[in-house]
């Protein structure tokens, strides 16, 4: 396809009038089209397997012992009018916040204070290193002799899981400054306190908070599994009082299938936003990133 | 290698009549070549010279045929490349680019890199391939390297090891895009001695991007001075020192004078693109 | 003098030094000479008093101070002497057969569930990168499934697969294969696109340029991401080995900790630890020799 040649522009300046500038085509474009077309062939499959047994007489390995999407939503639109459910959200949501701005306010010191001192460095970082391949959830039991409650023995895995993270991000993010930047503030006459404020803080943010996105996720699988670990057993109501994680696992042991479905979608949803909002967060930070 | 070799080729005539290529970045629609039409005959060196942003890479990536043109067409040798039935040309070894930061392969061996032209295109079994490079690389003073890895070798090796790379293709043109721009003075000087070399022992069409006056009035047979963005053809001069060339050149009152003509009309470009701010395509 | 062999000469003084007299084994030395340069750093007596440091108050807290909170934890010196002797009083030492019965297990699953997610998820992120239209369809399918955490999947597990081994290894292979197939389609996507426009130039079709270009392109990322993967595996198999297993170092943890076996409960997860890094090791070592010339590049020090 050729344009005409026929534009109307003055000589020298080389910028055309924007009477056809690109439609917003975002909704309907083809890629949404595509993932639209997926999600609902995914979904069909996954109702046609999971009734198999109805309409084929056998049921399917795998796919047929799921409960199907109808009887998901089903279960879903019971729960929303329940409170336990509703409860078990915040809990999670309190305990992932938590968790997270904990290892945040000891992590980042301790990843920077790991950065500029190296007699520090040469102590703690083995110390560090010596104990991070060890899963967080290896340390449930441990924490549960120590800590006097249940809720803190939680949220101390949770800090584990998370503080490893960002510890690491800071330090890569510090190592990743350009040494000519501080050369350069040196030069200039910064302070040492100057060039740490000005320098290497900004310097750490995007990794940081690369960091704290997957730290925030972690965070999510940490508290799901802990959930399910300390409550996981124990029959009781619904959804009282455990946590997104407690309540699937609840659900399973009382049989209630669709039930464990609803609770890994609400996860799903939860961590997705926590993750939203970290990156909202962080783009608030790193402004000058945003400036491509 | 012999010194200038008689056979005139008969291939790489470039014929580029009134392009017009129109970049649109988030809806502001620039023009960045405007009714551009230019000529180079078979076998020569044609040099682009031009004020930053000013559309040269465009009009550089149009015949290598990575974008296509709004208007207007592009022929090799009489064939057309891209014009009003098809706006993109094919990209292929007819006219192979060498990039301005280097694409060598980091995960081949120099070697590897330069035998990867034939092999894939089916002419070359694999030894066979390697056997020419090892031999096109001989040629080029470049053995002993055949088995490094790019990432071990200097920028400069690395440059050379390209152009031999694309030569062995045996292109009708060869694109250069401000290839040395990122050397340093000494090493470029041994690049332009190194490029002639290999051009007087292949004759294939140059295509050259730069800024540097000095490089493009050594090297070129025709230097074309470009206007500000939307380019067009200002100026073009035809440099009537004879080839083979040597850097004792650069001193000669020829040199200079032309140098002077030349410099007057990109600076005249230059500034009105630095008044724009424009920034480097 | 030809023209071609001043060249060489010439070259050779702008790019190419020649190379010093060489040592007769050079790795060795320059191994030696790390050593002895790592020796005279404060760096291995820092490192030293750290771990002294965590060891003491370890041994102080619960064994001398005696100090409340730390009351039901294991001594540092029942957790060694156990941990090292013939007869260990809760039957799990480095001479019993069972330890290093639950150490293959877990081994082996996490060997099973690796190399599933590796085989399918590499293929599977190169698509992901390479073809815009498999991304479409197959890309908001995988990012709906992602922020299920892996565990939440358990009791689905365990109730769409038999037995007791298959979850297990499920819940493992799912997470690992996240993040394979993710950092895998991130390495295609970012690879320079200057390398692909070459290799067009030079010839090379659509398939050449996927084996030659995008594949060797992607390999740095496809092996950060798996080693993030091996981490997230150890992670997910440890809980799922606590949840509902059969033997394995994360049922050990567990059991431990219910029958009240306490320095068996810490012999396991340093056990954990030890066999997690190693793991990860390995897979920076393969990877660091598939990509020699990556090594090579950095070992010159980015001499540009």
């Amino acid at each position: 396809m050729t344009t005409e040649t026929a534009i109307a522009v003055p000589p020298q300046s080389g910028r055309l009038p924007a009477w056809n500038a690109r439609l917003p085509r975002s909704l309907f474009s083809l890629r949404s089209r595509r993932a639209a077309i997926s999600v609902v062939l995914a979904l069909l499959f996954w109702q046609i397997g999971a009734t198999s047994s109805g309409w084929l007489g056998v049921r399917l390995p795998v796919v047929g012992a799921l409960p199907s999407p109808v009887a998901v939503f089903v279960a879903w639109s019971h729960l929303i009018n329940d409170r336990g459910y509703w409860q078990s959200w915040y809990l999670s949501f309190v305990r992932v916040t938590l968790g997270f701005a904990t290892a945040a306010v000891v992590g980042v010191p301790f990843g920077l204070l790991l950065t500029i001192n190296p007699t520090f460095r040469g102590i703690s970082f083995p110390v560090f290193e010596v104990l991070r391949p060890i899963p967080p959830l290896a340390w449930v039991p441990a924490s549960i002799i120590f800590w006097p409650t249940q809720e803190l023995s939680i949220d101390f895995v949770i800090f584990v899981g998370a503080f490893y993270t960002i510890v690491i991000n800071v330090l890569g993010g510090a190592q990743a400054i350009d040494i000519r930047l501080v050369q350069a503030a040196r030069s200039m006459g910064a302070s040492r306190w100057n060039i740490f404020r000005r320098l290497i803080l900004p310097g750490v943010l995007p990794s940081m908070c690369v960091g704290f996105e997957v730290a925030i996720g972690i965070t999510w699988e940490v508290v799901v599994a802990a959930e399910m670990i300390s409550g996981g057993g124990s029959a009781g109501t619904a959804a009282a009082g455990g946590g997104l994680g407690f309540f699937i696992w609840n659900s399973y042991v009382g049989g209630a299938y669709p039930n464990i479905v609803v609770g890994m979608i609400s996860i799903g949803i939860a961590g997705y936003l926590s993750s939203v909002s970290v990156r909202a967060m962080a783009s608030r930070l790193t402004p000058w990133l945003r400036l491509r | 290698m012999s010194q200038g070799s008689a056979v005139a080729p008969l291939r790489g005539a470039l014929r580029i009549d009134d392009a017009v290529k129109i970049y649109d970045p988030d809806g502001a629609r620039l023009l960045a070549v405007d009714h551009c039409s230019l000529e180079v005959a078979p076998g020569e060196i044609c040099i682009i010279v031009g004020p930053s942003g000013c559309g040269k890479t465009s009009l550089l990536n149009a015949i290598a045929g990575f974008h296509g043109l709004d208007a207007g067409s592009i022929r090799l040798d009489g064939e057309l490349l891209c014009g009003p039935e098809r706006n993109k040309a094919p990209v292929g070894p007819d006219r192979i680019v060498v990039f301005q930061n280097g694409a060598l392969f980091p995960w081949k061996t120099n070697l590897d890199n330069v035998a990867f032209g034939p092999l894939v295109q089916g002419r070359l079994d694999r030894s066979r391939a390697r056997d020419k490079a090892r031999r096109l690389m001989a040629a080029a003073g470049l053995s002993g390297h055949e088995d490094e890895y790019p990432g071990e070798i200097s920028s400069g090796l690395r440059r050379r090891v390209e152009i031999v790379r694309a030569l062995m293709n045996d292109p009708a043109v060869l694109l250069l895009d401000e290839p040395f721009r990122a050397l340093d003075a000494l090493t470029k000087s041994v690049m332009h001695e190194a490029l002639l070399e290999t051009y007087y022992y292949s004759r294939t069409t140059i295509f050259f991007i730069t800024h540097d006056l000095e490089e493009a009035i050594f090297l070129g047979h025709r230097v074309v001075v470009m206007t500000a963005r939307p380019c067009r053809p200002k100026r073009i001069f035809d440099i009537d020192i004879p080839h083979p060339r040597d850097y004792g050149l650069l001193t000669s009152k020829r040199f200079r004078e032309i140098a002077a003509e030349i410099a007057t009309e990109v600076d005249e470009e230059a500034l009105k693109s630095f008044k724009r701010g424009e920034r480097e395509g | 003098m030809s023209v071609a062999s001043d060249l060489e000469t010439r070259g050779r003084a702008v790019g190419a030094e020649i190379p010093p007299e060489q040592p007769s084994s050079p790795r060795l030395t320059l191994a030696l000479f790390r050593v002895e340069a790592w020796l005279k750093s404060p760096a291995p007596y820092l490192m030293v008093f750290g771990y002294a440091s965590l060891l003491s108050f370890w041994y102080l807290s619960v064994e001398v101070l005696k100090l409340p909170r730390f009351a039901q934890m294991p001594a540092l010196t029942d957790v060694v002497h156990e941990w090292f002797s013939r007869d260990p009083i809760y039957g799990v030492s480095i001479f019993t057969a069972v330890y290093y019965q639950h150490v293959l297990v877990s081994l082996q699953r996490i060997g099973i569930a690796f190399v599933l997610a590796t085989g399918l998820g590499v293929p599977f992120g190169l698509m992901l990168g390479w073809s815009k239209t498999f991304r479409d369809y197959v890309f908001p399918l995988f990012e709906l499934l992602r922020p299920i955490p892996v565990l939440a999947w358990v009791p689905l597990a365990i109730v769409m697969l038999p037995g007791d081994e298959l979850p297990v290894i499920y819940l493992t292979f799912l997470a690992s294969f996240f993040a394979t197939g993710l950092n895998t389609m991130l390495g295609v996507r970012s690879i320079d696109p200057n390398y692909i426009l070459a290799a067009e130039c030079l010839g090379a079709s659509r398939w050449r340029v996927f084996r030659d270009v995008v594949v060797p392109g992607a390999l740095p990322f496809i092996f950060t991401g798996l080693q993030i993967s091996v981490g997230v595996a150890w992670f997910s198999l440890v809980a799922a080995e606590m949840i509902s297993g059969q033997f394995g170092l994360g049922y050990l943890i567990y059991t431990s900790y219910t029958t009240v076996q306490y320095p068996t409960l810490v012999i396991a997860m340093f056990t954990l630890g030890i066999v997690g890094y190693l793991t990860s090791a390995a897979v920076r070592h393969i990877g660091d020799w598939l990509m020699t010339w990556r090594t090579r590049q950095f070992a010159m020090g980015g001499r540009q």
